[in-house]
């Protein structure tokens, strides 16, 4: 709360910071460097998120049913709707479930590879780490199309497993979509632990396998704990990637029903904005933000924690 | 026991863990690899043929008269779509590279007041989905009638806090103090010295914040979505999204999908590829620390 509180609360002034400091000689030209990001910053991300605040505490009053329809203040309103809102919180849930098995599962993976690539044991690295990184550049909806029409019973050339097991069913169709995540991201994490193991110099090694430690050994006791802040940087961003699932699910809406319209929290601000009704459409967005917040800055501040013991 | 078993055992060891991951390496290829290569296959089928012929093996090879028939689709809007996606994304990490090089330019290499607040404030950006802005983005562009135009979607685009955070930490490590204060002495003022010193300093970083910003920009669907209802100005992803929901409906929609999926990422692939060794060099400074 009082993280993204202080990000809207910055006077904008500082964003011009020009008098005063200790190199007053160059001052000039700072304000020539951050004032072109500072302004577009401050239009396009501080100014929106204060507006959906502003927003989430107003209300549409009609007068009679058919009468002009008019905003005023409602205070926490549109809060108490979002906390009433079952499907809302169904949906937290959801992406909750979906990041507890996925995330772990694509991270799992994605170490996994780049400890092998780092292990000496494969031959033609450079031709796998092209090959696993390939799916990071189709974007999600992409992906969502293309594996909605590989699980579709009639068109995949996975027809043994397809006929056998729909995965567009009501039962399937999250850990579908799972695969979908998993599949285009796992690459990219690769690629983020791969360059942590690279920049590990190889003497750090050495001693352990004189003292006749194997690969596993020295991947589990050696290299792991070295590579954890890529890990931790990698989870993070999949937690914010996870609680923000939007595009794979809206593609999914047309090859199953069973993905409703409030699937996803996002797909829940995208319906309610679509009805419209935004105050309560920028109430979800704001507690949907929060919770990201909350989430992701909880885990960095839990990892630092243990690092510290 | 004689004095080579153990070294058999070893030599064995070591064989059985080679293939074990060698065979993961392969499980895993085919597994990445099989929908591209499916869809590739599949775009260059007829209709009839897409149905009623392995769908991962050539039939009459009709590649070429399939992407004819979605270049003349409606008076050619998947090429437009496809120059609008090149603008968006484009053009927005282009320009978006240069001003976050520039603020982070300055946060490394100059002290003044604010400095740290502006960093905090803008780290703190780099935690704030851009999905959870697309709503308010498209209430204050509605405001002043500015929805459903091509800047709607360009100007939002342009701002990416992670490159301002990259552009910092690469900045301190590769343009030195001294080159600074030497450009100063042969009396190149500050501005000069950033484009014509140190961006050259800095070209490897900033190909890597110039992919970052475009992957950023180019899946971010929510946006677009929100923001555009003129077919004439969708980005790629969205018109091809639009297509996928009538397909029900117009059933000959399928092939084009499936063509024009494969159009819109070839190019990418192809660059990604060959720029992945900025990427490993950007991930790793973007993990150091």
């Amino acid at each position: 709360m009082t993280q993204t509180m202080t990000t809207v609360d910055v006077p904008e002034g500082t964003e011009t910071p020009h008098k005063g400091g200790r190199a007053v000689r160059y001052g000039r030209a700072v304000p020539f460097f951050v004032v072109p990001f500072g302004l577009l910053f401050v239009l396009f991300y501080l100014v929106p998120i204060g507006y959906a605040i502003v927003q989430s505490l107003y209300t549409v009053e009609r007068t009679g049913t058919f009468g002009p329809a008019r905003e005023v203040f409602g205070g926490l309103v549109q809060y108490q709707r979002v906390f009433e809102d079952g499907p809302f919180w169904a949906s937290i849930g959801r992406v909750l479930l979906f990041g507890v098995v996925q995330v772990p599962v694509m991270l799992g993976l994605a170490l996994v590879l780049a400890l092998l690539l780092d292990s000496g044991l494969v031959k033609g690295r450079r031709f796998f780490r092209l090959a696993f990184f390939v799916p990071y550049a189709i974007p999600g909806v992409i992906a969502a199309i293309m594996w909605g029409f590989l699980y579709s019973p009639n068109l995949s050339p996975l027809k043994p497993i397809t006929s056998a097991v729909d995965f567009l069913s009501a039962d399937f169709v999250l850990w579908a979509i799972a695969n979908v995540v998993t599949w285009v991201y796992v690459g990219y994490n690769m690629l983020i632990i791969y360059s942590a193991l690279l920049a590990v110099p190889a003497e750090v090694y050495e001693a352990a396998r004189i003292d006749g430690a194997g690969p596993i050994r020295i991947a589990w006791s050696i290299k792991i704990p070295l590579v954890m802040p890529a890990i931790v940087l990698t989870t993070v961003f999949s937690i914010i990637g996870t609680l923000q699932l939007l595009a794979e699910p809206q593609v999914f809406r047309s090859f199953s029903s069973a993905v409703s319209s409030t699937y996803t929290p996002n797909l829940t601000v995208y319906a309610t904005s679509s009805v419209p009704n935004f105050n309560l459409a920028a109430a979800f967005s704001v507690v949907l933000a929060l919770a990201t917040f909350i989430l992701s800055f909880a885990f960095l501040k839990f990892t630092q924690r243990k690092g510290v013991q | 026991m004689s004095v080579d078993a153990p070294v058999r055992n070893k030599v064995q060891e070591s064989l059985l863990s080679r293939t074990a991951a060698m065979l993961i390496m392969a499980v895993c290829t085919v597994y990445f690899l099989t929908p591209i290569w499916w869809l590739f296959v599949g775009a260059s089928k007829s209709s009839d043929q897409f149905t009623s012929t392995n769908p991962l093996w050539f039939a009459d090879f009709d590649l070429f008269a399939n992407i004819g028939d979605l270049f003349a689709y409606r008076d050619g809007v998947f090429l437009r779509w496809m120059l609008n996606s090149i603008l968006y994304t484009g053009g927005a990490a282009l320009l978006g590279t240069v001003l976050a090089a520039m603020c982070g330019y300055a946060l490394a290499k100059y002290r003044f007041r604010g400095r740290e607040l502006i960093f905090n404030v803008v780290l703190s950006g780099v935690l704030v989905p851009a999905t959870a802005l697309a709503l308010p983005l498209f209430l204050i562009f509605s405001k002043v009638d500015a929805t459903n135009t091509f800047w709607s979607v360009f100007l939002p685009s342009l701002v990416n806090p992670f490159g301002v955070y990259l552009a910092r930490i690469y900045a301190s490590a590769s343009v030195p103090d001294e080159l600074l204060e030497a450009a100063r002495i042969d009396g190149s003022g500050e501005i000069r010295t950033f484009f014509k010193v140190s961006t050259r300093l800095m070209t490897p970083a900033l190909i890597t914040i110039f992919l970052f910003h475009f992957v950023a920009v180019w899946n971010n669907f929510l946006l677009p979505l929100i923001m555009l209802g003129d077919e004439r100005l969708f980005p790629v992803t969205l018109g091809l999204y639009s297509w996928n929901t009538q397909v029900n409906q117009i059933p000959e929609l399928r092939g084009l999908v499936i063509i024009g999926a494969l159009l819109s990422i070839t190019p990418l692939v192809v660059a990604f590829l060959f720029l992945q060794r900025f990427w490993r060099n950007g991930l790793g400074a973007g993990a150091v620390k």
